[in-house]
């Protein structure tokens, strides 16, 4: 199968408004027969879900959590990015466009970033008239700070909570269309399955985590918001429910996956501290706009950070890249500081830690200046730690945060399955192999609003159907499949707990396909992960029923997902020779240790085709055209 | 037992409501042994609940996601406070330090009439959604909007609706409220809506809306005992009540 991202012809600028123009249109009349599956209410679902209501289509909305108003992405700290140029010190869309396009290091659409620089200002414009409060100055309009890989200040925030606010306000708006009936929720309820009639994506088989009830659902196009799949390493800054179980299903049902081994870690997050934790928690990137990263010049002191003096004191990043400093891209911070550590130079408990420290910004601008831009995460700092960083400097060490890899889609945010949209964190399409900060509720919001409302009519206007109900024997089908999976998953009653392999695969893959790789290790992987695999289908042990609320039994499903999805994120990677953003492959880095793209070879998406449980998958290539910014070394000195 | 200890492994006493079905219910003690004083409180039932599963036994349900704070998914009951001893701090957040070796820690869910217990420490809080749904948004389409900057804000006024807008919708504020009053939460979205020049137009209805879906939903009345406000996670000011109430009073005025 030949790849067609149905990228419009034209100029790069103009190609937004050419499409929007050759999609053909759904008749009002006509929108309201047209039903639609949206799975997820993070930003990306929940904006989808209100705008599609508002154009007049009908949703189902489904999500884990007991609200829609929980989904993940409330938790998103920093901020997001927008070409507004308010801060009037150079900014505009094309130079949005060339960070993001740069930070990803060259391997994402040229296309589909542009579109999202574009759209970029619509957001802010529109959250603010939802009432999203975000940060002003003096005069009373909107501020902005800056984020790491851009040298200009473009991100809009709410204090440290910036998820939260846009969520709400796209929460009020999935509210506000279920008061007019145009939206029905199904909160608590998981997807197990995706329903193809006649190849095309026509609904979804759920359970309710409540009951337990298997139930089908059919519509006339279904649309995927489920994030990413972070929690494939047990330990990231994610949610606790944040999985790969829908859109791995849909991988298994023909959509491609695209990039599964470009995996974010995150420079800034607070270090490991036990074998009981459960997760790891961020300490937002806008930290690095005031506070500084350094360890100590030798390797194995011990001291306290007061009683080094500064010429002992390693700055690393200010020293390594004088041009971006404190504010290089997350990949580049994440790697230096696994490097300091691998030197000894490391501090705190375990030596995996590096200081990032506020004195000197407290000292230019005062304590209170300090508490006031990042209050609330000094104090979620404290509570974890038990440490103040006004007094001592903060420590942190990387850890997986984001997902670029996702699921295939075309510039229409089409999957390989038609009907089968994808959007938010779980599609591949615009960060390349490194996604820069505040860009990621940019691109789940200009999904939600203002691309998939537009798109999907094109493929509904264009497609006919015959409707579908629940009763058609592929949903009975895909239901008794996903209901016999439960109950063989209940019958093993084995020896090791669910969290147990799940630590055991996060573990292996942290080692062996996390920050650097290698493909010796690679390959080590693989075997390992197969072979837990097999012994978590024999000694897994999963209590209770199938028909009542159990909470092993959801984690036991998206653990056995895990299993098998990160065997693909192994495949992916050790097919990838070169190294690019996030993929650090050891074979291949500069003098200067930074990742060596091979552009002959690898400038392209790797897509990923199911081809049965036995098999390996079939590897295809989208070749990506760099037509408008010139592939160049990545270099933030 | 707010004291912080010093001591790096702690043994612990839990009494833990379980119940699973109406007449199924009950508390059930449980012995937490070793238990490292940085491990947060909801670590510590993992560890309990990983000893269950290995004994055969069922673990004990209980609601959490985001585990830093912002999501409202967590919150029990700890010895009669909402989310634990600790002002300021959501259930997630909540670390073992704060307690001593060989405390006894009654563990419950929220207890509200208009809050159903689903099973163990998880309960319905869908009533909260409710009163969302009559009201409590800006009626903004996608596509509509102005320049973002078209409206200049006072920085004060964008703060004090951020501090309403803080609101994680966790219901500890009703859990603890002797009425079962749903006041502080949706004072707090009013707030925030009514505070803000785009939040205006729609001030009057919205107020009206709320409040009656309040009262459908079976929330209590607001007798300013102020136990919401003293065991808010997020530390949500009464004075939004008050904010509430004169909203509420203007819009019967027209
Ligand atoms: C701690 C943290 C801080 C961050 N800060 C920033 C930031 O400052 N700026 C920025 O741009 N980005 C940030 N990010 C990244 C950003 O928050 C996410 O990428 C983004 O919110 C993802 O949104 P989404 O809508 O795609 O998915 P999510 O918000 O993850 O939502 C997924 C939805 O899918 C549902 N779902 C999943 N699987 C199923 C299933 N099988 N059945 C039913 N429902 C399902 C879930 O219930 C949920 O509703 C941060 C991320 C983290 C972890
Ligand atoms: S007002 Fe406070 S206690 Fe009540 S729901 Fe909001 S955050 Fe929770
Ligand atoms: S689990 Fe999200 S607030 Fe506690």
């Amino acid at each position: 199968m030949q790849l067609d991202a149905k990228i419009p012809g034209g100029l790069l600028t103009e190609k937004w408004d050419r499409n929007l123009f050759e999609l053909k249109l759904v008749s009002p009349a006509n929108k309201k027969k047209l039903d639609i599956i949206v799975v997820g209410t993070g930003l990306a679902g929940a904006s989808v879900s209100a705008t599609l209501a508002e154009l007049g289509y009908n949703i189902k909305s489904f999500c884990l959590q007991d609200t829609p108003r929980r989904a993940h992405s409330i938790s998103a700290q920093g901020g997001i990015n927008a070409a507004k140029n308010y801060s009037n010190d150079g900014d505009s869309i094309w130079r949005l466009f060339y960070d993001t396009i740069k930070g990803g290091d060259f391997r994402s659409r040229e296309a589909n970033v542009y579109r999202l620089a574009q759209i970029s200002n619509n957001i802010i414009d529109h959250c603010v008239a939802q009432g999203v409060p975000f940060a002003r100055d003096y005069g009373g309009l909107l501020a902005n700070r800056s984020f790491g890989g851009a040298q200009v200040s473009r991100t809009f925030y709410s204090r440290g909570q910036t998820g939260q606010q846009l969520l709400l306000g796209a929460y009020g708006a999935l509210m506000r269309q279920i008061a007019e009936g145009k939206i029905k929720t199904f909160p608590r309820r998981e997807i197990l399955d995706i329903v193809l009639v006649n190849n095309k994506a026509r609904g979804v088989v759920t359970r309710s985590l409540i009951t337990g009830t298997i139930e089908t659902h059919a519509a006339d196009a279904v649309v995927l918001a489920t994030g990413g799949y972070s929690n494939v390493f047990f330990l990231s800054t994610n949610a606790m429910t944040s999985n790969v179980t829908a859109n791995f299903k849909a991988y298994k049902k023909g959509a491609f996956f695209a990039n599964p081994c470009f995996t974010q870690i995150h420079p800034t997050c607070i270090p490991v501290h036990g074998a009981y934790q459960s997760k790891l928690t961020l300490m937002s990137e806008s930290l690095r706009n005031d506070g500084r990263v350094w360890v100590p010049k030798n390797p194995g002191d011990k001291r306290s950070p007061d009683q080094i003096p500064e010429s002992e004191r390693d700055y690393y990043l200010e020293n390594r890249y004088p041009a971006f400093g404190n504010l290089v891209p997350r990949d580049v911070a994440s790697r230096n500081a696994k490097m300091q550590c691998d030197m000894g130079k490391g501090v705190g408990e375990t030596g995996l830690a590096v200081y990032l420290d506020f004195d000197d910004a407290i000292k230019r601008d005062g304590k209170d200046v300090i508490i006031k831009k990042y209050g609330n995460l000094f104090q979620m700092y404290e509570k974890i730690t038990g440490d103040n960083p006004c007094e001592n400097p903060m420590m942190i060490y990387p850890a997986v945060h984001y997902t670029m890899g996702g699921l295939w889609v075309d510039y229409n945010l089409m999957s390989t399955v038609p009907g089968l949209f994808v959007i938010g964190e779980a599609n591949f399409s615009d960060h390349g192999a490194n996604r820069l900060g505040a860009s990621a509720l940019m691109q789940g919001l200009a999904d939600g609003y203002f691309i998939l409302p537009y798109t999907i009519g094109g493929y509904l206007a264009e497609t006919s159907m015959q409707k579908v109900t629940a009763d058609h024997p592929e949903f009975k089908d895909a239901a008794k499949k996903s209901e016999s999976r439960i109950n063989r998953l209940l019958s093993i009653k084995g020896k090791r707990t669910v969290d147990d392999f799940h630590k055991e695969l996060g573990s292996i893959l942290w080692e062996h396909c996390g920050m650097s790789r290698n493909s010796e290790q690679l390959l080590r992987a693989q075997n390992l992960i197969r072979e837990l695999r097999e012994e978590f289908w024999e000694n897994v042990i999963v209590p209770g029923s199938g028909k009542e609320f159990n909470q092993s039994l959801e984690r036991a499903g998206r653990v056995a997902d895990f299993l098998e999805f990160g065997e693909l994120m192994v495949i992916d990677a050790l097919a990838r020779k070169e190294s690019c953003g996030s993929h650090f492959n050891e074979a291949y880095q500069t003098e200067e240790n930074e990742a060596k793209r091979n552009d002959k070879d690898f400038c392209h998406v790797a897509a990923w085709e199911f081809a049965g449980d036995d098999n390996e998958p079939v590897f295809h290539k989208e070749p990506l055209a760099f037509e408008n910014v010139e592939l160049s070394q990545r270099s933030y000195k | 037992m707010t004291s912080t200890t010093d001591k790096k492994n702690i043994n612990l006493t839990l009494k833990i409501w379980r119940q699973n079905g109406p007449d199924n219910n009950g508390f059930e003690t449980y012995y937490a042994d070793d238990i490292s004083t940085d491990m947060s409180f909801l670590e510590m039932i993992d560890v309990i609940n990983e000893r269950l599963t290995l004994e055969g036994k069922d673990p004990v349900a209980f609601d959490h996601d985001c585990r830093e704070g912002i999501c409202g998914t967590c919150g029990t009951m700890i010895n009669g406070r909402a989310h634990g001893p600790e002002k300021g701090t959501t259930l997630c957040q909540l670390h073992m330090r704060h307690f001593a070796d060989g405390d006894t820690l009654v563990i419950e869910p929220w207890r509200s009439r208009a809050f159903k217990i689903i099973k163990d420490l998880v309960v319905d809080r869908s009533p909260l959604d409710k009163i969302i749904q009559a009201g409590g948004y800006i009626s903004v389409n996608a596509g509509k909007a102005p320049d973002a900057n078209a409206i200049p804000i006072p920085q004060e006024t964008a703060e004090t609706a951020m501090d309403a807008a803080a609101c994680i919708g966790c219901g500890a504020c009703v859990a603890s409220c002797p009425n079962a009053s749903a006041m502080l939460f949706v004072g707090a979205k009013i707030s925030h809506l009514a505070l803000l020049p785009q939040g205006k137009p729609e001030a009057m209805i919205r107020v009206m809306a709320m409040v009656n879906e309040m009262d459908r939903q079976c929330f209590g009345n607001c007798t300013n005992h102020r136990e919401c406000e003293a065991e808010c996670p997020k530390e949500i000011s009464i004075t939004n009540i008050a904010r509430l109430n004169r909203e509420f009073i203007k819009s019967g005025l027209f």
